[in-house]
């Protein structure tokens, strides 16, 4: 009896998801960055590319009224002439090379929404730990019982995972856009897209390539997210320049003094192993140096673009040293910025 | 399982203190923050950290909540906050001041975000206080006066069932009707015998009747640490007239101010400040003049004399 009195103190616990929590307060916050910014990029270059579309079809109804154009076997895309017509007469080699040049033009619109990427995860990560000491809503987050690791990670995490996932979805719907796009173009021709379009060029493809090369954009930016976070932990003020300038004076001081041919190394070797690694890691197919093409078939005109992403290529950045050389320097650099975020004390 | 229940119920939280502080001692470049401070707080009480400007209570109070590294001896419920933070957060709650919740974050996202993560946080609850506010779940903390900021504050942390709380300065900025009702809504719907509650607060007087113990410190040390029902055993402060302000000099008064109409009000202790009674009885006072119990700020002002000298 005495128990069930006493028992009212027993306190009511109910289960969490922290992580999941975590990740999801990550996103409210940045929600302009990882999902806006890559989806209006994604739909400015489509109305750009729709109104270079219809300027061209006026110029080409123009020309064609004129009767000057002289149209020639690339220039397949835009112009007056009947496109079901043209396409039946195209050789192979010619339709492996309008493929491709439909492939990269896709790739060129999908490029957008990633391109964004590079900038909001940088900027998020170099902002994130430093942001939250210099408005003290740290001391909100730290009053709950979250520890240090779970919320860094949880920064982490979104930095190379749920960032670059929102941005490919951004890059896969502006493609798709793009389709429909010249899918009307092509119908107002009076070909037929689904033959010259859809059946002729990848897309389907050319999004689980994207797709495919998330967890390799992930692991490759690692040491870029972790130095990033670091200095955010860090830094009292002006977290960016920090950033910015320690490699970057480290790369000249290395230059000046030739300190690399003590290691019989270049000095090219430091800035692209160290420098760009810290800074320019969030950048898609920065990884393309350490790549290995031998499987790439046709690294000639438009299909070389297309053959970046080729999932052989993408996915054998995973066989090189470099690549996890960097993943556990970023994990290192993450494990500090743990470190430093417990003990940080903002007076 | 049972067995387990009454194991626990078998020793109260109330018997062993909440917190344990022996010689804590932390140093800034410029100045000593904390220097050998010593204290306990039991548990089911509620107590004010009394110092001015810069004597070390927030340093104590990180020192508490494991925020900064410092030396010495330190026991919150049984653990040290420099190793085991992240259990010691089941526990604990605390509020900053005002400013500290983050400016994008919805009322309804805050609320989420602390039910996912708190295993004693009980949504019911928070919402039944956000109810009598002026909050909508769509606002942004950015939109929220001051006051509204504190209110969402308090209605959080007051939803969550942890055994100490800890308040650094929380109505700093607020007018005197939000500060009112912060108090009293921590009194009448969070305070009980299991909990216990430390607080800082420049407002000496709005806090003193819902106090129960008061800690002074200065330069990093505790200087006075009682109950306040003790106060008034060992303070007195005695309404002297003109003709008898000799007479009550030779007592010693810890403190004296002056009246209009040639009265003075004078402070006795009852103790030196080493601890040992300094001989002034209750009779030889009542002799010189009307006698009461000092306020907290009266006290305060008197204990910490000479301090920005």
């Amino acid at each position: 009896m005495n128990a069930v009195t006493e028992n009212r103190h027993v306190p009511v616990v109910h289960p969490t998801h922290k992580f999941r929590l975590l990740l999801r307060r990550e996103f409210w916050e940045h929600r302009g960055g990882f999902l806006w910014a890559p989806v209006i990029a994604g739909a400015i270059i489509l109305v750009l590319s729709v109104m270079m579309i219809l300027v061209g079809e006026v110029a080409a109804r123009r020309a064609s009224a004129d009767n000057t154009l002289v149209i020639e076997n690339e220039h397949v895309t835009i112009n007056g002439l009947d496109l079901g017509a043209l396409t039946s007469k195209l050789s192979a080699e010619d339709m492996r090379q309008l493929a491709g040049a439909i492939d990269a033009s896709l790739l060129m619109v999908a490029g957008w929404p990633l391109v964004v990427l590079t900038f909001v995860v940088f900027f998020y990560c170099i902002g994130t730990l430093y942001d939250e000491r210099k408005d003290r809503s740290v001391l909100f987050w730290k009053s709950l019982p979250l520890s240090d690791a779970e919320t860094v990670l949880s920064k982490a995490f979104s930095a190379t995972v749920v960032a670059p996932v929102l941005a490919v979805g951004a890059a896969l719907a502006t493609m798709l856009g793009f389709l429909v796009v010249l899918s009307i173009l092509v119908l107002a021709h009076g070909g037929n897209p689904i033959h010259l379009l859809w059946g002729l060029a990848n897309p389907f493809g050319l999004a689980a390539q994207l797709i495919a090369s998330i967890p390799v954009y992930a692991l490759w930016s690692l040491p870029t997210v972790g130095w990033l976070l670091l200095c955010s932990a860090w830094s009292r003020s002006k977290p960016f320049l920090w950033a910015f300038m320690i490699p970057v004076f480290a790369g000249i001081f290395v230059s000046m003094f030739g300190f690399m041919h003590l290691f019989n190394m270049e000095t090219g070797w430091f800035w692209q192993n160290i420098v760009a690694r810290l800074l320019l890691g969030t950048a898609p197919l920065s990884w393309v140096q350490v790549a290995h093409f031998e499987n790439v078939q046709h690294f000639d005109g438009p299909a070389a673009v297309v053959s970046l992403i080729n999932p052989a290529t993408v996915w054998s950045s995973l066989l090189t040293p470099q690549l996890w050389i960097g993943v556990l320097a970023g994990a290192a650099m993450i494990f500090a910025a743990i470190r430093l975020r417990r003990w940080r004390d903002e007076g | 399982m049972n067995a387990l229940h009454v194991e626990n119920i078998a020793t109260p939280a109330s018997t062993a203190p909440v917190v344990v502080a022996r010689h804590l001692r932390k140093a800034y470049k410029n100045k000593v923050a904390l220097d050998g401070t010593t204290f306990e707080i039991p548990a089911g009480r509620i107590v004010g950290l009394i110092g001015p400007n810069g004597a070390g209570k927030t340093t104590a109070l990180k020192a508490l909540l494991g925020l900064i590294p410092f030396e010495g001896e330190l026991q919150v419920m049984g653990r040290d906050p420099r190793t085991e933070r992240d259990a010691l957060m089941q526990d604990v709650c605390f509020i900053a001041d005002v400013a500290v919740l983050p400016r994008w974050m919805r009322v309804r996202e805050a609320i989420e975000f602390v039910a996912g993560v708190h295993p004693r946080f009980d949504r019911a609850r928070c919402e039944r206080f956000l109810a009598n506010t002026g909050l909508k779940p769509q606002m942004r903390v950015r939109e929220l006066s001051k006051g509204m900021i504190v209110q969402l504050h308090l209605a959080l942390v007051m939803a969550i069932d942890a055994r100490l709380l800890v308040l650094d300065e929380p109505t700093l900025g607020l007018d005197i009707l939000y500060r009112k009702q912060f108090y009293q809504r921590l009194l009448e719907d969070y305070f009980d015998e299991d909990k216990t509650i430390i607080v800082t607060t420049h407002q000496v007087e709005e806090i003193e009747h819902i106090l129960t113990d008061v800690m002074f410190i200065r330069d990093g040390r505790i200087v006075l640490e009682s109950a306040m029902e003790d106060l008034g055993e060992r303070y007195t402060e005695v309404l002297v007239n003109a003709d008898s302000s000799d007479a009550a000099r030779v007592l010693k008064p810890i403190d004296e101010r002056n009246l209009p109409f040639g009265k003075t009000v004078m402070l006795f202790d009852a103790n030196t400040p080493s601890g040992t009674p300094s001989g002034v009885t209750r009779a030889q006072l009542a002799a010189l003049g009307e006698t009461r119990v000092p306020g907290l700020a009266d006290l305060f002002v008197a204990v910490m004399k000479g301090t920005y000298a």
